[in-house]
């Protein structure tokens, strides 16, 4: 009655796309072992085995690339776990549905807006002569701060203005996770006589353990991904040594320098420990909050 | 009840404020952007303007929309985002149709699933996608832009968790009775009824075509064919004016801050207009499609 090859014929486009532009690549990974030079093809070119990849270790530069990402992706995941369900927690006590959901419409915009348009703004809001928040900071009586000049002010910057950006909407899954809570659980602390703050730290934190163990051990997969888009439009030639990212790097290294194999084994290296993390952790997504994703 | 109680009142009334100062730091940058953009140039390079125009007056938008290149650039934009939407969405609204279905209606499922959401966790890097792209000849054509990313795995599973859990089966069963064929189901019970679902995924589409740049950057050579995300990017963050050939006077007038605001503002514009529809279903479709029991 229900014939299959409709359903084989539906899923063709997507799978002849993935097949093109994603698997077809995957070969191109063999230049990560050869010496590649364009005019050559994959074919003429020279095999080096894993010298790029011990390129990566011997010079300095390639080592302090990696501290760097893991270094800035680190304190982007523990901030954007802990401060989203902190807001979540705050907001879930405002009882005026018109305030809470003004609220919420005004802190996820600046997540749709894409790092171009707030690269834009932070270059204009920080700089250090005369930008809004050094002019606001010399209100107060401190001295202009360099935000996107100085290396570890850079990383402070990129961070703060990642959680600036997404902070709200990575809110939503802990915001879903507080409705979904029996509120006669609520009713029967209030009749032991707990008060607000006891109900939060008895019922309300453990309910969003399950959530928090899932958002944690996704974003464990990404450590290696500091954010490309936002490092590359925040970042100059000031701060490489304490802001660039294997990201950043390949695109430098490949594209801008001509370092074909040598960038893509950088990238090779970062996509298999990325792939590995993030396979673990839907492993123990599954296993310890019974996540699925399909 | 502890809503009654003195200290929760005060703790209300501070939680309240605080809130609404957070969500001030979210939105005032953007306005202090569209205040700079309707000042006069001189108050506005002093640094004297903060959440409101001084001096006001519309030269920068009249400089902005007068000058040929960031008009180019605002269509390419549109176009881009146009055709990236349709192509995408008709590519994942399918597949994630065939793919709804269970393993034993659909053999295959499992294979196809695997080898999308493989897709989605491991590629080949940025070279090796460069010279492909490039070995197909499609530098400098909006294909290079549009058909390297159509498929976004994300939004098929938000789709197919939506038609699995949005379609009653039941519905679908007395269609296939009645003789109709997997299409009709698609297109006049499944399309119909997750009307709201393709909204969300469609927009969050179109606001991924449109914030693109980097593929544009890479991909083509050709400035004239830069998509507006892409033109901003080069001068506005990189103040890379060699690339697009003006003459002296377009630079100087394309540099100036009160135009890039206006600029900026630009490029932000579709998101902001779009956003209020975005936001009546994303919240619901982020949580009912990534999460399934």
């Amino acid at each position: 009655m229900k014939r299959n090859w409709p359903l084989h014929v539906l899923v063709m486009p997507a799978i002849l796309l993935a097949i093109v532009f994603n698997y077809i690549p995957l070969g191109g990974i063999i230049m990560a072992f050869q010496e590649y030079k364009p005019w050559f093809g994959f074919a003429g070119s020279e095999w080096v085995g894993f010298e790029h990849f011990q390129r990566i270790f011997a010079f300095s530069e390639g080592r302090q690339v990696i501290w760097n990402t893991l270094v800035i992706s680190s304190f982007k995941i523990v901030f954007q776990l802990v401060i989203p369900i902190m807001f979540a927690l705050l907001l879930n006590e405002v009882r005026v549905m018109a305030l809470k959901r003004s609220i919420q419409t005004l802190v996820y915009l600046p997540h749709f807006l894409s790092w171009v348009i707030l690269g834009g703004i932070l270059l204009d809001l920080l700089s250090v002569d005369g930008g809004l928040v050094n002019q606001v900071l010399a209100s107060i009586g401190i001295n202009p701060i360099f935000f996107l000049g100085d290396g570890d002010w850079f990383r402070v910057t990129v961070i703060a203005s990642d959680v600036w950006k997404d902070f709200g909407f990575s809110a939503i899954v802990f915001l879903a996770a507080l409705a979904g809570i029996n509120p006669s659980l609520y009713e029967a602390a209030v009749v032991d006589g707990a008060n607000r703050f006891q109900q939060v730290l008895y019922i309300t934190l453990p309910a969003l353990l399950p959530i928090t163990i899932v958002v944690a051990t996704l974003a464990l997969g990404n450590i290696l991904n500091a954010g490309f888009d936002q490092i590359f439009n925040l970042y100059n030639p000031l701060v490489y040594d304490k802001g660039d990212i294997i990201d950043t790097y390949v695109y430098r290294q490949g594209l801008i320098g001509g370092n074909f194999s040598y960038a893509t084994a950088v990238g090779l290296f970062k996509s298999v420990i990325a792939f590995i993390l993030i396979v673990i952790g839907y492993r123990l997504a599954y296993k310890y909050a019974n996540y699925r994703i399909f | 009840m502890h809503y009654r109680s003195r200290t929760y009142r005060i703790f209300s009334v501070f939680n309240i404020v605080f809130l609404l100062v957070l969500s001030a730091i979210c939105i005032m940058p953007l306005i202090h952007i569209l205040a700079v953009s309707f000042s006069s140039p001189a108050p506005a390079n002093a640094n004297l303007v903060r959440f409101w125009p001084v001096d006001f007056t519309v030269s920068a938008w009249e400089q902005t929309f007068g000058n040929q290149n960031f008009l180019r650039a605002l269509w390419n934009g549109v176009f881009r985002t146009f055709l990236g939407t349709v192509i995408s969405l008709v590519t994942i609204t399918l597949a994630a149709y065939a793919l709804s279905k269970e393993d034993r209606e659909f053999k295959g499922r499992k294979m196809y699933m695997y080898a999308l959401v493989f897709v989605m966790l491991f590629n080949g890097g940025l070279i090796p996608t460069y010279i492909l792209v490039q070995n197909l000849g499609l530098i400098n054509t909006i294909w290079a832009l549009v058909l390297p990313g159509a498929v976004n795995v994300f939004n098929l599973i938000l789709l197919l968790n939506f038609f699995r859990t949005g379609v009653p089966k039941s519905l679908e069963e007395a269609a296939f009775i009645d003789g109709a064929g997997h299409f009709q189901i698609l297109f006049k019970i499944y399309l119909p009824i997750s009307l709201p679902a393709l909204a969300t995924v469609g927009l969050f589409t179109m606001v991924g075509q449109w914030n693109s740049w980097f593929d544009g950057l890479i991909y083509l050579t050709d400035s004239t064919k830069y998509p507006l995300s892409t033109f901003l990017q080069t001068i506005i963050v990189q103040n890379d004016f060699s690339q697009l050939n003006v003459n002296p006077d377009e630079v100087k007038a394309l540099s100036e801050r009160t135009v890039r605001s206006a600029q900026i503002f630009i490029g932000a514009l579709p998101i902001i207009i779009v956003y209020p529809f975005l936001q009546k279903y994303f919240v619901k479709g982020i949580v009912l499609g990534s999460v399934k029991e």
